[in-house]
Order: structure tokens, then C-alpha cells, then sequence
């Protein structure tokens, strides 16, 4: 009897997590798969080209000291972008979560999540419009500063870091949130209370506690935007070279799917190398 | 330690009035306990009295210090929360080294104290747990010795027991008296556990609606209420309405000793006598007995007098001689009658 039911049990776990694992199957671990093996071949096995299997794709980037600037750009660029989203999303994730309470907080939770709605190649667009040379921000500027401004800062690496603040923002903001809501009000006064002023409190109850939230929220942002291609090439032109954009070329323009394919992979080591590394101190402001 | 005032204190949310007028005393080192139904506005005045509401209008003043205009972390209180805040990202000992720590206590000073502070509540040897570990009991202690160690003026306690079992609430009742004797901190606590006020306060305070309705040491508030809601309120009581003439207070088929004017009377159960055969004197009621329920030491009788229930305890071999129901006769001492004003 009792084996009957660990075998209905059991059958019945099968079914109900195949989903899942036939989720994870299609859509991760076969493009995985896919993509270490174009790494190590010569050529896409399309139609009738010759190709066979090579450790080339993976020297090239030891070969010229080009991906390796680029790669340390674009991770300069995720710290750069990650800190901002922190600067900005904890003090907003703060109010959102301790100031505003019923509709006022429901709108602006809108106000939040509305760049994920719209179609990110038109959002950059739009910073485009808004950011180039007697632009928006420019004409904006112009009109209520006392002296001329020329400013255009459309082609320029702090157009590529508004954009894709902008992008990622969210991310930060709602991890933040949900921490920072977890935080009992009690214990902030029970704060004040022992004679703590508001820095303390921050530093002592606050960012501890929320610590978690806001590490898993900067992790969200920093892993896709060293990645990043489309902001740096739409708002960053001629400098918008990154180590996002040199994998975009080698499929969509060099179609060098093989050599992308190990570029990829070389950037998932190193931001996992980056991970693993910061964890001792991420581990420790935790507690 | 100061004496606490408060001086037509009033908080209006909007036409709401969570506090409305209230003028009160909590002496220098006593044990002062707010005592309402929710909604009465006791926590109200306690956060008042700590900083975290600013009142509408009216004083609060710790010692002879006004400090409405003065923010919490500067009032030199001690706050004991309901579910009692500790700091979950610290051990027990750095949750009760908080207070010194923020103002700038050397760290010699600050062991010292922690650890007297921890002996104080009986748990010396916890210092280095994290609050997750520890009982309920526990944190409560735990509670208090952060809230004391700073030496505040004042201690405001938020129902402090509420969230404890019924035994350990009595423990803690006790240890609660001892270490408050002990430092001889004034002390302010709200509660809606009227037995709870009784056993702990040297002076009680009743609030209704936001008013303060009673304040007294709590015998004397208990022996002569003074008014409906408060009878009810603070232990049982027995109202009994009738019209007045003279020395005598009229009732359906009854006639019975009154205080001076009044018209709504109340007796405690406790002073309640049950016999099958008419006593002598005049405060006599013929009332049916219900149901008689035993409960250890104490015996409790139901009575239906003209469809009013009346309640009598006494030990319970006083009861013995009763059947279990039928017709009987209720009385007391005149002396044990208390006038009430009506509602």
C-alpha cells in the first residue's frame, strides 16, 4: 500500500513539474547547447560548408587585445549603470514603500513599471529625440535657463548610461521595494525611540535588513546591461563600440556565429567570475 | 525618572477624535496603567507621550520639559513595542548596546551595562543569540533591557504581555513588577487586559472614546467605579436601574437600600449571597438560579431576575446547599452597593 502511494506520489510530482523542466530544456538548455557547440566549430553547419571542431574562436580573444579593452569597458559600464539604478531606485523604493500609502503609491508604482510596456528600440529612440543637439532637453533648457546652452548629448557615453538607467531602473526599484516593505515600521521607531537619528538608522537597521533585495536588484541590472547592445549603438554612434555590440556584429553582420557563440561564452565567465567574487562581501552585508 | 503630565492633550484625525481633552498626572517612579477598549485611544496617548503622534493641541511634559516640539530620538524615553522590534540583523547583546551605542557611550561602559541590563531580566548568558532564537518570554526580556539600559526618563510599555501565553503572561507580570521596582522608573503602559492593569498598576487610567473617564489606584476604581461603563469594564458587576424615593431605591417587586440620588446601582458578584429561603433586611430580589458552574475555588451562579442576568461567585461550598435551579433569593449588604451615573 504504502509504495502504491510513493508511486502515485511520485508520478504525480513527474507531472507536475515536466512543464517546468520541458520549459527549461526549450528555452535554456537547448540554446545553450546550441551555442557552446557553434563555439568550437569553424563554420555554421549551414546548407554545404565544410567546418570542423576548433579551439580558434576562444584564442582569438587572447589573440588581439581588442575584446579584452572592450570587455573591461563594458563591465566599467554595468558598475557604472548599477550604481546609479542603486543611487536612484533605494531613495524612490524608500518613499514608494514607507511614505505613500493607497492610490498615490498605486500611480506611481504605474509611473514605475511603464518602460517595461513600451518597446525598448522606441524608448531609445525617444532619448535619442530628447538628448541630440537642439533636442528636446536642449530646446527645454535653452528656454528657462537665463544664458545660451548648447548641449547635445546625444553620441556620448552619459547618453548610453541615461538610457539604459532609464531601462533598468525598475528592476532595482521593485527588489528594493519588496525588501524595504518587509521592514517592520516598528522596528524603525523602536530605533528612534533608543535615541537613533535617521542615518543611523539607515546604516545600522536599514540597509542591513535590506541588503538582500537590493543585491539581488543590482545583479538584475549589472548581468544584462554588461551585455548591452542596442543602447550603445543607438545612442552612443561612434562610440558606442562595447563588447554587447562586437557579438551583435559577429552574428547579424559578420555572420561569424562561431566566434559571437564564444565571445558569449567568455562574457557569462567573466560576469560569473565577477559574482562569485563580490559574494564573500555581498554575503557579508547581509547579515 | 520625572514625573509624566499630560495637559488637554487632543488628537483629531479629521472629524475623528482619538483623543480628546485629556489632562493627567503618571507620578515620578510609579506604574501607571492605560486601560480601554480598542479604539479608546490609550495607544494614541502612549505615542503621544513618545513623540510618534504630535497632538492636535495640548502639552506633554517629561519632568518639568515640554516636548511637543521635541522629536523621539531626543526625548530620552524607553519604548517597549507589542511585538517588541528587536533588531533582527543583531545579537541580543548589540540589540540592548543600540542605545548606548548612538549616543556615544565608551565601550568599556557600555559592556558593563549590558550586562548588567541583560542580569537584570535573567538572561546573562544570552547575549550572543540572534532574537530569532529566543522565546517569546525571552524577547519580551530582552525588549526591556534595550528599553532600560539607556536609563530614559520614562518606560512606555505597548501592550507589552499581549503577545504571550496565558501562563507565561502571568510570569512575566511578576518579573514585569520586579525589574520596574527595581529601577524605579516611572512607568506607563497600555493594555486591554483589565486584570493585567489591576495586577501591575499602582495607578489606573480609563479611557472611552478618546476621554479619560477614571483615573485612581485601582482598588479604589474597582470598590467605586463611578460610573456604568466603567463597573462593566474593570471585573464584573451586577447594574441594577430602578426609580428613587427617598432612601430607597424602587425596583419590579423589590424595594432596596440605595446610595445617596441614585438611580442605577451596581454590585460586584463577589458581594452577591444566594440562599433558597428569604434573608432578613431589605435587599432582597427573588430571582430565578439558571446554572451553576464550577470552577475550581470558585463557584459562579447565573440568575434570571425579571429577564436581567445577575452574577454571584463566592467559594464554592457557599453553593452547595442550592439546588441547580429553580426559585431563590438574591442579596446583599447595603454597604456594598455602589451609586453609578448612567451612560
Amino acid at each position: 500500500m504504502a509504495g502504491g502511494i510513493a508511486r502515485t506520489d511520485r508520478l504525480r510530482a513527474i507531472a507536475l513539474l515536466s512543464p517546468a523542466y520541458l520549459w527549461l530544456t526549450v528555452a535554456v538548455f537547448l540554446p545553450l547547447s546550441a551555442m557552446a557547440f557553434f563555439s568550437i566549430i569553424t563554420d555554421v553547419p549551414f546548407g554545404d560548408t565544410e567546418w570542423h571542431v576548433t579551439g580558434e574562436n576562444y584564442t582569438a580573444f587572447l589573440e588581439s587585445p581588442t575584446y579584452a579593452r572592450l570587455l573591461l569597458k563594458s563591465v566599467l559600464l554595468g558598475v557604472k549603470v548599477t550604481a546609479l539604478c542603486v543611487l536612484i531606485g533605494f531613495p524612490c523604493a524608500w518613499v514608494l514603500a514607507k511614505m505613500i500609502k493607497g492610490r498615490a503609491r498605486e500611480a506611481l508604482f504605474l509611473m514605475v513599471i511603464l518602460p517595461f510596456w513600451s518597446n525598448s528600440l522606441v524608448r531609445i529612440f525617444s532619448w535619442a529625440i530628447v538628448l541630440r543637439g537642439n533636442g528636446v532637453l536642449d530646446k527645454t533648457l535653452s528656454a528657462i535657463w537665463p544664458w545660451p546652452v548648447k548641449l547635445n548629448l546625444l553620441f556620448t557615453e552619459s547618453a548610453i548610461v541615461i538610457g539604459l538607467v532609464h531601462s533598468y531602473l525598475p528592476y532595482v526599484i521593485l527588489t528594493a521595494y519588496l525588501a524595504l516593505q518587509a521592514i517592520d515600521d516598528s522596528l524603525i521607531e523602536a530605533a528612534r525611540s533608543l535615541g537613533a537619528k535617521w542615518w543611523t538608522i539607515l546604516w545600522r537597521i536599514v540597509l542591513p535588513l535590506s541588503a538582500p533585495g537590493l543585491i539581488a536588484g543590482a545583479v538584475l541590472v549589472f548581468v544584462p546591461v554588461v551585455g548591452s547592445f542596442m543602447e550603445p549603438r543607438i545612442l552612443g554612434g561612434r562610440l558606442g563600440t562595447y563588447y554587447g555590440t562586437v557579438i551583435e556584429d559577429q552574428f547579424v553582420a559578420v555572420f561569424n556565429w562561431p566566434l559571437g557563440a564564444a565571445l558569449s561564452f567568455i562574457l557569462l565567465a567573466v560576469v560569473l567570475a565577477i559574482l562569485a567574487l563580490a559574494s564573500p562581501v555581498l554575503r557579508k552585508a547581509r547579515t | 525618572m520625572s514625573e509624566v503630565r499630560v495637559e488637554g492633550l487632543s488628537k483629531h484625525y479629521g472629524a475623528a477624535r482619538a483623543l480628546d481633552d485629556v489632562t493627567l498626572t503618571f507620578p515620578d517612579g510609579g506604574f501607571f496603567g492605560l486601560l480601554g477598549p480598542s479604539g479608546s485611544g490609550k495607544t494614541t496617548l502612549l505615542r503621544a507621550i513618545a513623540g510618534f503622534v504630535e497632538p492636535t493641541a495640548g502639552g506633554v511634559f517629561i519632568g518639568d520639559r515640554p516636548v511637543v516640539d521635541v522629536p523621539v530620538e531626543a526625548r530620552e524615553i524607553g519604548m517597549v513595542f507589542q511585538n517588541y522590534a528587536l533588531f533582527p540583523n543583531m545579537s541580543v547583546a548589540d540589540n540592548v548596546a543600540f542605545g548606548l551605542r548612538v549616543r556615544g557611550t565608551a565601550r568599556g561602559e557600555i559592556d558593563k551595562r549590558v550586562g548588567d541590563a541583560l542580569e537584570l531580566v535573567q538572561l546573562g548568558p544570552l547575549g550572543a543569540r540572534r532574537p530569532h532564537e529566543l522565546s517569546g518570554g525571552q524577547r519580551q526580556r530582552v525588549a526591556m533591557a534595550r528599553a532600560i539600559v539607556t536609563r530614559p526618563r520614562v518606560l512606555l510599555l505597548d501592550e507589552p504581555l499581549s503577545a504571550l501565553d496565558k501562563a507565561l503572561r502571568v510570569d512575566m507580570q511578576i518579573e514585569l513588577k520586579r525589574i520596574q521596582r527595581e529601577v524605579g522608573i516611572t512607568t506607563i503602559f497600555v493594555t486591554h487586559d483589565q486584570e493585567e492593569a489591576l495586577t501591575l498598576s499602582d495607578r489606573i487610567g480609563i479611557l472611552k472614546g478618546g476621554r479619560l473617564i477614571r483615573e485612581g489606584r485601582p482598588q479604589e476604581v474597582y470598590s467605586d467605579p463611578g460610573d456604568v461603563f466603567t463597573a462593566r469594564f474593570l471585573g464584573e458587576a451586577n447594574v441594577i436601574e430602578g426609580t428613587g424615593s427617598g432612601d430607597w431605591l424602587d425596583l419590579p417587586g423589590a424595594r432596596v437600600a440605595r446610595p445617596e440620588g441614585a438611580t442605577t446601582i451596581a454590585v460586584r458578584p463577589e458581594h452577591l449571597s444566594v440562599t433558597v429561603d428569604r434573608p432578613d433586611g431589605p435587599n432582597a430580589l427573588q430571582a430565578r438560579l439558571r446554572q451553576r458552574i464550577f470552577a475550581g475555588a470558585m463557584g459562579t451562579c447565573v440568575l434570571d431576575w425579571n429577564g436581567q442576568m445577575l452574577k454571584a461567585v463566592a467559594r464554592h461550598e457557599e453553593f452547595s446547599d442550592l439546588p441547580e435551579s429553580g426559585p431563590v433569593w438574591v442579596s446583599w449588604a447595603p454597604r456594598h452597593a455602589r451609586g453609578l451615573k448612567a451612560d
